[in-house]
C-alpha cells in the first residue's frame, strides 16, 4: 500500500460500499439492518452511528497500533470498540431522544459487531491512520447505504409515506398511496423478505455486470 | 407464591416465543444464518447457547445490582457486560478443554463465536432496562436460550430440505434463507397477544 497517492485512499472508500458492503456481501451485522429499517429515520441515524463508530474505532486502533501487544490485541479492541459505543448512545440519547428510544438497545449492540471488530483487527491495526480512515468511512458508508435502501423501501410500501431528518427535527415529506399499504412491510416478517429481495437484485446486478464484462 | 411462579412462567413463554430473540427482536441473526445449514451444528449451538445466556444473565445481574447501581455508574453497563462474557467464554473454554474434551472438542468452535454475539448481550442489556430480579433476569435467559434453540432447529431442517430444492439463481443461498425466515417470522406474529405482561 503506496502511502501517496489519492486515488488509493479512493479505492479504499469503494471498497467497503461496493465490493466489501458489510450487508449485502459480506452479511455481517444483519441485526440492526432488520431491527431498525421499518422508518427510514431510524435507518438513516442507525446507519450514521455505525459511521461514526467504524471510523473512530479504526483510528484509535491505528494510532495505538504500535503500543498494543499482539497477545491482549483482542480484549484491547473490545474496550476501545465499547468506548465508542458508550459515547454514541450517549450523544444520541442527548441531541435525538425520540429516536434513541426505538433504536436504542440496537446502539449499544454496535458493540458486538463482527463488522467492525473485522476492521480493527484486519486493516487498521495494520494500517496507519489515514488509510485506515478511509477504510473506515467506506465501510460505514456502505453500512449507511444498505440500511438507507432497506429502510426506504420498507417504509414506503408499508406505510405508503416517508419521513426524513432534517437537522434534529423530522418532517413528513410525502404521502405515497392513500389506500392500505403493505402492513407486512413494517412487520417484522416483512423485514426479512425486504432484505432478502434486496439481497437478490444485488446478485443479479453483480451477475449481469460480470457477464457484461466478459463478453466484452 | 404461585402467582409468582405463574409470572416465571409467563417470562419463559413470553421470551421464547411471542418475543423470539431472532424473529421479533433479530438479533444473533449472524450466527442463525451461519449455523442452520445442518441439524447437528445447530443443535450444538442452540446448547451452549442457552447455557452461556443462563450464566451470563446470572452474573450480570449481580455485578449490575451490587456493584454498578450503588456507585451510580450504570452507564458503563456495556464495558461491563462486554467483559464479563468475554471472561465468562475464557472461563468456559478452559474449564470445558480440561474436564470434557470430548464435549469441547464437539462444542468448542461455538464457544470463541459466542463472545462477539449480539444476542448474548442483549440478555443482561434488556433485563438491566426491564430491572428484572435475580430469578426474573434467569427465567428470561432461559426463555430466551430456549427461542433461539427453537428458531435453530426449525430452520436446520428447512434448510436441509431447501438444498435440494431449485431456487431462481440470484436468490441461491442467503437471499432465499431470508425469504424463508420471513415466512417463519410471519408465522410467529400469531403468537403475539397469547400472554400480555
Amino acid at each position: 500500500m503506496s502511502s501517496s497517492s489519492n486515488t488509493n485512499l479512493k479505492e479504499l472508500v469503494l471498497n467497503g460500499i461496493v465490493k466489501e458492503n458489510t450487508i449485502f456481501k459480506l452479511a455481517l451485522s444483519l441485526c440492526p439492518s432488520i431491527a431498525v429499517t421499518n422508518s427510514l429515520k431510524n435507518g438513516i441515524y442507525m446507519g450514521l452511528a455505525v459511521l461514526f463508530v467504524q471510523v473512530m474505532v479504526n483510528l484509535t486502533i491505528s494510532l495505538m497500533r504500535n503500543i498494543i501487544h499482539p497477545k491482549v490485541r483482542l480484549p484491547i479492541f473490545m474496550l476501545v470498540i465499547s468506548g465508542w459505543v458508550t459515547v454514541t448512545q450517549l450523544l444520541m440519547a442527548a441531541f435525538v431522544p425520540d429516536v434513541y428510544a426505538k433504536v436504542g438497545l440496537y446502539i449499544a449492540l454496535i458493540v458486538a459487531f463482527a463488522s467492525i471488530l473485522a476492521r480493527a483487527e484486519m486493516f487498521a491495526s495494520k494500517n496507519s491512520f489515514l488509510p485506515s480512515m478511509a477504510d473506515g468511512l467506506g465501510m460505514g458508508i456502505g453500512f449507511l447505504f444498505a440500511l438507507t435502501t432497506i429502510s426506504f423501501f420498507r417504509e414506503l410500501l408499508g406505510k405508503g409515506s416517508l419521513t426524513v431528518p432534517t437537522g434534529l427535527a423530522t418532517q413528513h415529506v410525502f404521502t405515497f398511496i392513500n389506500t392500505k399499504p403493505l402492513l407486512i412491510m413494517v412487520l417484522p416478517a416483512g423485514g426479512f423478505l425486504a432484505v432478502g429481495i434486496l439481497m437478490a437484485l444485488f446478485n443479479w446486478i453483480n451477475a449481469r455486470y460480470a457477464a457484461k464484462a466478459a463478453s466484452h | 407464591m404461585s402467582s409468582e411462579f405463574t409470572k416465571l412462567f409467563e417470562l419463559i413463554v413470553s421470551a421464547s416465543l411471542i418475543n423470539n430473540f431472532v424473529f421479533t427482536r433479530f438479533l444473533g441473526l449472524c450466527i442463525f444464518f451461519g449455523v442452520s445449514k445442518k441439524m447437528e451444528t445447530a443443535v450444538g449451538m442452540s446448547i451452549t447457547f442457552t447455557a452461556v445466556m443462563m450464566i451470563s444473565a446470572a452474573i450480570s445481574w449481580v455485578i449490575f445490582n451490587l456493584v454498578l447501581v450503588p456507585l451510580d455508574i450504570t452507564f458503563l453497563e456495556i464495558i461491563v457486560f462486554i467483559g464479563i462474557i468475554a471472561g465468562l467464554v475464557q472461563v468456559s473454554d478452559t474449564i470445558m478443554r480440561k474436564v470434557s474434551p470430548g464435549l469441547y472438542y464437539k462444542l468448542g468452535i461455538y464457544l470463541a463465536l459466542i463472545s462477539t454475539n449480539c444476542i448474548i448481550l442483549a440478555v443482561p442489556l434488556v433485563s438491566a432496562g426491564e430491572k428484572y430480579s435475580f430469578i426474573q433476569s434467569l427465567a428470561f435467559g432461559l426463555g430466551s436460550g430456549l427461542g433461539f434453540a427453537l428458531a435453530l432447529i426449525i430452520m436446520a431442517s428447512i434448510r436441509e430440505k431447501l438444498e435440494l430444492a431449485e431456487v431462481p439463481a440470484p436468490f441461491k443461498g442467503l437471499p432465499m434463507a431470508f425469504v424463508v425466515t420471513g415466512l417463519i417470522a410471519l408465522a410467529f406474529t400469531g403468537f403475539s397477544g397469547l400472554i400480555t405482561l
